[in-house]
């Protein structure tokens, strides 16, 4: 009884999680597709966390204990390397709008003429 | 029973915090919808991340703090500088391997709760099918993505490279091995060998999947691996009762899903058409009958002529593809762009979805340069401003400019969206030589009587024609 009640919960969940990620992600132009793949990229290195649980187990041997030190390696170079990578990028976006003129993101400030149709 | 739920000290303060950390992960994701807000999107997700991590570390019974130390540094060691020191340029790949080792990761725990929990005895069968599900994708995405790195990083050939037509055969019989290693435990075998069957065969199949796919259909399998990763650290949730996994993986899944549809279509391919394999040997035969056709009327231009055409444009629009990012070429590029507008020239940039090697890769690059985030065209807004436009300059961009796509019903991309930059008063194209792109297709483009082509690297062509500018 109480497994299946997990397994519907975590299902639910999921499906529910999925329906978010569709309804979030499809809003982003296509110009952020590379920070947001890298940024996604960062977040599923949330895997970490299944390393940092089942390490705190009782019973791992010896060679267990050297795979999850490798899982936790892998999970914190996809977290940490991910959003640091991300951030770097996503600067290179924001430091020109910012330097014009925030109201007007289209900011065709008497640069190009004036002209634009 | 549930192998997470045995060593957490408040179950429910845990969940209150997995909570808060992956409604962080929507806000973030929500702010990376406009440049503005994206820093600060990247940074909540960030901090949710932070929470995450944290709430599993205050809810653990047993020490093993040195063990988690020393692969938090490492890993620390090892992501900190790759991403502080990355080239621009270098990015898809820099993204291919931080999606490997997430995967790595995925099998690795997958591995070690089979091996902690005996096969998985005394565990609930949905449990064990979960972990062996993520045991496979997170296998396959990891060795898929390192091929794609060397790939990207020119380490293996971008060529595809395949078992022809035993290709499909090969990766079902990999694909069928691994499902039924992984039926036979889930159905109550313990035994290991078994385990590590099912991990090499879905590495040979990670391997066997990308490496047939051709190095411009690489930004749908980037995003693809990506969505296998998320999905695979989802199913890693599901077996370890974890919420903040569940929610995180499916988010990715769900965002790999939908950008790998986008780079398909902008691709007019269908995901399954690209994962069997690149372009055949159909496409190159025709790209080679279609050049005997043209062959003698290529038109070639100089710098200080293509300088001079540029210089009495009103209207420029820039079409940048991979040959740019490989030239390092977007400061040059940004530099001529200065020295037009200086002169009244209304220059803007169109890009292609699939321009590059990973989705956005273009608009990574221009930004890093400077380029104002307004200049930037996405290909539907860009099409129809090319019949106004008196001069099209192509750097480093090829099939996604041929109007065999348009025009050629039995051309292999017949029907992919390309930028129409044939519809404007004249083009310029610049590249290394007259050879093919990736696809081996014969570009019409480069016959057109419009066109001039300015034969060199795209970094040192553009620096010229600034250069002529300036005696103009």
């Amino acid at each position: 009884m109480i497994l299946a009640s997990t397994l519907t919960t975590n299902l639910a969940i999921l499906v529910l999680a999925g329906f978010i990620g569709f309804v979030v992600i499809s809003k982003v132009p296509n110009t952020l597709h590379t920070p947001l793949m890298s940024g996604t990229n960062a977040i599923h290195g949330i895997v970490l966390l299944g390393g940092l649980l089942i390490v705190g187990a009782s019973g791992n041997g010896v060679f267990n204990k050297i795979i999850l030190v490798i899982a936790i390696a892998f999970g914190t170079i996809n977290v940490v390397g991910g959003f640091l990578v991300t951030d770097r990028m996503l600067e290179m976006f924001k430091s020109k709008p910012k330097a014009q003129d925030e109201n007007q993101p289209t900011g065709g400030s008497g640069k190009e003429g004036g002209g634009t149709p | 029973m549930i192998l997470a739920t045995s060593f957490l000290q408040d179950q429910s303060f845990l969940d209150v915090l997995y909570i808060v950390a992956f409604g962080l992960f929507i806000q973030g994701l929500r702010g990376l919808s406009g440049p503005t807000t994206a820093v600060r999107g990247n940074r909540i997700a960030a901090v949710g991340m932070g929470i995450a991590v944290l709430a599993t570390l205050l809810n653990r019974f047993e020490g093993n703090w040195g063990l988690i130390v020393l692969g938090v540094v490492l890993g620390t060691a090892v992501g900190v500088p790759a991403a502080r020191q990355v080239k621009m340029t270098a990015m898809p790949q820099m993204v291919a391997l931080f999606n490997g080792v997430g995967g790595g990761a995925v099998f690795l725990i997958s591995w070690s709760e089979f091996r902690l929990t005996h096969g998985y005895s005394n565990t609930a069968t949905y449990i064990a099918i979960f972990s062996l599900f993520a045991a496979i994708v997170g296998s396959v995405s990891f060795w898929g993505s390192n091929i794609a790195f060397g790939k990207l990083q020119e380490i293996i050939p971008g060529r595809p490279i395949s078992f022809g037509s035993a290709q499909q055969v090969v990766n079902l019989v990999l694909l069928i091995l691994a499902v039924a290693a992984g039926v036979d435990i889930a159905a109550g075998d313990h035994s290991q060998a078994i385990f590590i069957g099912l991990l090499v065969c879905s590495a040979l199949l990670g391997n066997a999947v990308v490496l047939p796919i051709g190095g411009a259909d690489m930004p749908v399998v980037i995003s693809l691996l990506n969505a296998f990763t998320g999905l695979s650290a989802a199913a890693t949730g599901i077996a370890l009762d974890n919420t903040a996994l569940i929610v995180a993986g499916m988010i990715v899944g769900a965002s790999g899903t939908i950008l790998t549809n986008l780079m398909a279509t902008a691709m007019n391919r269908s995901i399954p058409a690209i994962v069997a394999g690149g372009f055949g040997g159909g496409g190159a035969v025709e790209g080679a009958s279609g050049a005997g056709e043209h062959a003698g009327t290529v038109r070639s231009t100089s710098a200080a002529d293509a300088a001079i055409q540029l210089a009495y444009a009103s209207r420029v629009v820039i079409v940048p593809g991979y040959g740019m990012a490989v030239a390092q070429a977007q400061h040059a590029v940004r530099e001529l762009t200065k020295e037009l507008e200086a002169r009244q020239v209304e220059v803007s940039y169109a890009i292609h979805p699939v321009a590059g090697r990973m989705p956005g890769h273009m608009n990574v690059l221009l930004a890093e340069a400077d380029v104002p985030y307004d200049q930037l065209k996405e290909m539907d807004d860009a099409n129809p401003e090319f019949q106004r436009t008196d001069v099209s300059l192509v750097i480093g961009a090829n099939d996604v400019t041929n109007p065999a796509a348009k025009n050629t019903p039995s051309s292999p991309i017949y029907g992919m969206p390309i930028l129409e930059v044939a519809d404007s008063r004249s083009v310029i194209v610049i590249k290394r030589s007259m050879n093919p792109g990736f696809a081996g297709i014969e570009n019409e483009l480069y016959f057109d009587p419009k066109t001039a082509m300015l034969f060199g690297d795209a970094k040192s062509a553009v620096s010229e024609i600034t250069a002529e500018l300036a005696h103009i």
